[in-house]
Parts: structure tokens; C-alpha cells; sequence
């Protein structure tokens, strides 16, 4: 039986992660590199950290992300390999899709890693149900990745890619990272309700994964 | 169509100073706020500009998208008016901002709060600022496209940033929030906002008109020397 098409690209990225490791490790060390900076900034206390722990991860998450996402379509212009994405009969949403789910696999390998140290840093102790943060931090790095997939993906032709994708993706981002932000800091100071957050956080994921999927191909064949 | 703008222009021009004279000395003054209420005739009409040529934006870029491949130069034209209505856009939102700024230090004594208007007002300025960024970073023909993608995501996100930030401040009530300025007009006040909304939008029109037909001239420059470059090989 024949896989499906985003399978294959998934696969793909995963086996070319696999061999060079490149976006878990720099992704991984940026992002520690953000939490040891917040931290000696802010020298928080411990009631303080619980406020602004939850945050300071969703922020780190997101510079580390979009610091890998430059590297996720750059690897695919060598030897013109978007071009032959381009004349593959598989559909540009499949491609997008496979993209998504290897640089979500990545992401959250890297906060899996980061989990244990950032609780270490910041003196952690949630008051508030932590294993609803299984829901809110994938839901925001999902968020987060499948606009920044598709951004970053746009964003490639320009003349000074780097700098484009975070101006595109950050304000088009801002209301999950307010939802992100807001569900894991109820969940580590246990004073409000995260679920309300949660559900918004899927609801902007279904929307943009929807949309993101329908207007890929405009992106990839932008030329025609 | 010189004349045809020149005549828009009087009549602009016109609207405007009748909207200023109803706004400043016809209709009266607030009751609990005073003459700085009259703030408000400027404020509200460059919100009401701001949604116009944001809409128009959307529609032009969806347009475009449509035409991009059957119609060319019918595509070319809903980009440049794409180009032409976000600037506009742009330039309403970031009056209103300045104007509620400066409402909002007399009026609350502050200068700016995270309320839910506010920080979407804010995050749309963003969004289209972006969009004017893809514009002038991405280079050649698919520009256009692309950034047609951008202003179609950018206005969706829109209904999002709303609910979101009205949500985070009804779980935080800010403790300096007066109900909207459209909670309490009263009748009176009402012919000076619809002569100053008729004319900042008949300005909005006009500046758009030339954006337009600058634009459109840009790409028919373009378009010839894409040409010339051609015959020459």
C-alpha cells in the first residue's frame, strides 16, 4: 500500500534531522541560552518565577523556533530541491503538512530537554494541574509551528530572509502566544482556570492549519 | 479624470471644513468630559476609515488571487488598489491611535492601556506594517502573490486578537475602562460624526487614488522594461 505523501516528507525531514541533528542542537542551546538570559535578568524570586516562568518558556520556544524554521526551507532551495517539490504531483498541502509535523517533532523534543533544566533554574513548584501543561504546550508550539512553517516557506525568496519571518509571524502569532502564555501560567500558579486558553489554543490551530494547508500551493508556485 | 479628481477634491475639502465647523461649534459639548470630547470626531472617523480600507484590502487581494493566472491586468490592478487601500489602512490606524492616545491621557490620565481595543488596534497596525514589509522585501513577480497570502492571514487573524485580548480582560478587569465611546453618543452629537466620517473617508478616497495610480504606473514602467530588456537579447 502506497503511504501517504506527507508521511514520505515527514520521514524525509526526520532522516535528514536524524543525520545532521542541526535544529534540535542550535534550536536546544538558543533556547537555553534565552532562559539563562531571563533568568539573570529578572533574578526572580520564587512566587515571582511562577508568574513569569510560564511565559519566559513560551517566548524561548519561540525565538529557538524561528531560529530552525529559517534553516527548515533553506535546506530544501539547495540543488533546487523546491523546484522539484514543485513538479511532483503530490499535493503543496502534503508537503506543508509533512514540514509541520518534523519541525513539531523537533520543537517539542527540545522542550521535553528544556522541561527538567528550566524547572531546575527557575525553582518550580506549580500549584496548579501540571499535567494539563501536555495540552497547552503542544498546542501553542503547534500554533507556533504551523505558521512559522508557512511563513518561513514565504518568506524564502525574500532578499533578506532571516529578518522577514519573524516580522510576519510574530504579529499573526500574538494571539496564541497570549493564550500560551496565559494557560501555562494558570497551570504553574494554580490561581485561574487554564482550560478556557487551552480550547482557544486549539480553535487558532484548527483555523491556521486549515487555512495554512488551502493556501500553500498559492506559496509554492507563487511564480506561475 | 484630472478633472473628475480635482472636483472630488473641492468637494473633500469642503465636507471637511463643514465637518469641522459642526464638530467645533454647532454641536454641544459632553457633559462629564468637556470640550475634549470633541476629540471624538476625529477619533471614530479614522477607526471607520481604518475597516474601509482594510475590507478593501482583503477583497482587492482576494482578487487578485482569483485573476492572477485568467486576467493579468485586471490582477495588476486589484494589486496596485491592494497596495493603495492597506497604506491608507495603515495611516487611519495609526491616527486613531495617536488621537485615542491623547484622548485617553486627558480623559483617563494615562496614555495607553492593555484593553482589549487597544491591544488589537495595535496588533492589526502590526500585521499590516508586515505586509508592507513583504511587499518591499520580496522581489520579483510573485511579490504580489505572496503578499496577497499575507493580507488574507493578517485579516483573519483579526477576529482572533479580538476575542483573545477581550477574553484576557475580562479575566483581568482593568481598573481604568469606561464603556466605548459609541456606548453613550447622544443624538445631538451625531451630525458632526457622520460630516467628519463622509469626509476623512472622501480624503481616505482621494490619497488613495493617487497611491493607486502611482502604483499602477509603477508597474507599467516595469512591465516595459521588462520588455525592452527582452527585444534587446
Amino acid at each position: 500500500m502506497k503511504r501517504p505523501y506527507f508521511l514520505l516528507h515527514l520521514a524525509k525531514d526526520l532522516r535528514l534531522e536524524w543525520r545532521s541533528k542541526d535544529a534540535i542542537n542550535s534550536m536546544l542551546f538558543f533556547a537555553l541560552l534565552v532562559v539563562v538570559i531571563f533568568s539573570l535578568a529578572f533574578d526572580p524570586t520564587r512566587a515571582v518565577s511562577r508568574q513569569i516562568a510560564g511565559p519566559i518558556l513560551c517566548v524561548a520556544i519561540l525565538f529557538a523556533a524561528v531560529s530552525a524554521l529559517n534553516q527548515a526551507w533553506a535546506r530544501e532551495l539547495r540543488s533546487s530541491v523546491l523546484d522539484a517539490h514543485r513538479m511532483t504531483p503530490a499535493p503543496a498541502a502534503s508537503l506543508f503538512l509533512g514540514k509541520v509535523i518534523a519541525n513539531f517533532i523537533f520543537v517539542s523534543a527540545v522542550e521535553l530537554l528544556l522541561a527538567p533544566l528550566f524547572a531546575i533554574f527557575y525553582n518550580l513548584h506549580p500549584l496548579g494541574n501540571v499535567w494539563l501543561m501536555l495540552l497547552a504546550v503542544p498546542a501553542g508550539t503547534w500554533a507556533i509551528l504551523v505558521n512559522g512553517t508557512f511563513f518561513a516557506a514565504l518568506s524564502i525568496r525574500s532578499r533578506n530572509r532571516e529578518l522577514l519571518l519573524p516580522l510576519i509571524l510574530f504579529p499573526i502569532f500574538m494571539p496564541a502566544l497570549l493564550g500560551m502564555a496565559l494557560a501555562t501560567s494558570a497551570i504553574l500558579s494554580g490561581e485561574t482556570d487554564p482550560a478556557w486558553w487551552i480550547e482557544m489554543l486549539f480553535g487558532y490551530d484548527v483555523i491556521f492549519t486549515t487555512v495554512g494547508m488551502l493556501m500553500f500551493d498559492l506559496v509554492l508556485h507563487a511564480e506561475d | 479624470m484630472k478633472a473628475l479628481r480635482w472636483i472630488w477634491l473641492v468637494l473633500t475639502l469642503a465636507v471637511l471644513a463643514n465637518g469641522f465647523r459642526v464638530a467645533m461649534y454647532v454641536v454641544p459639548i459632553d457633559r462629564d468630559q468637556g470640550e475634549i470630547s470633541r476629540i471624538l470626531y476625529y477619533h471614530v472617523p479614522s477607526w471607520c476609515g481604518m475597516a474601509v480600507f482594510f475590507a478593501l484590502n482583503l477583497v482587492c487581494s482576494l482578487v487578485y488571487l482569483a485573476l492572477r493566472n485568467r486576467n493579468q491586468a485586471g490582477a495588476l490592478k486589484a494589486d496596485a488598489l491592494a497596495v493603495a487601500s492597506a497604506e491608507m489602512g495603515v495611516v487611519y490606524c495609526l491616527i486613531g491611535m495617536t488621537t485615542g492616545s491623547l484622548w485617553g491621557r486627558a480623559a483617563w490620565g494615562i496614555w495607553w492601556t492593555w484593553d482589549a481595543r487597544l491591544t488589537t488596534t495595535l496588533v492589526l497596525w502590526l500585521i499590516y506594517v508586515a505586509y508592507l514589509l513583504v511587499r518591499r522585501f520580496v522581489t520579483g513577480p510573485e511579490m504580489r502573490t505572496l503578499a496577497a497570502v499575507v493580507a488574507v492571514f493578517g485579516y483573519l487573524d483579526v477576529p482572533i486578537v479580538y476575542m483573545s485580548t477581550r477574553w484576557w480582560r475580562t479575566q483581568h478587569p482593568a481598573p481604568v475602562f469606561f464603556g466605548g465611546p459609541n456606548s453613550g453618543v447622544d443624538p445631538s452629537m451625531l451630525p458632526a460624526l457622520w460630516w467628519n466620517m463622509a469626509g476623512w473617508i472622501m480624503w481616505g478616497i482621494f490619497i488613495c487614488s493617487l497611491r493607486y495610480t502611482a502604483e499602477y504606473r509603477h508597474q507599467q514602467a516595469e512591465k516595459h522594461a521588462a520588455q525592452e530588456a527582452l527585444e534587446r537579447v
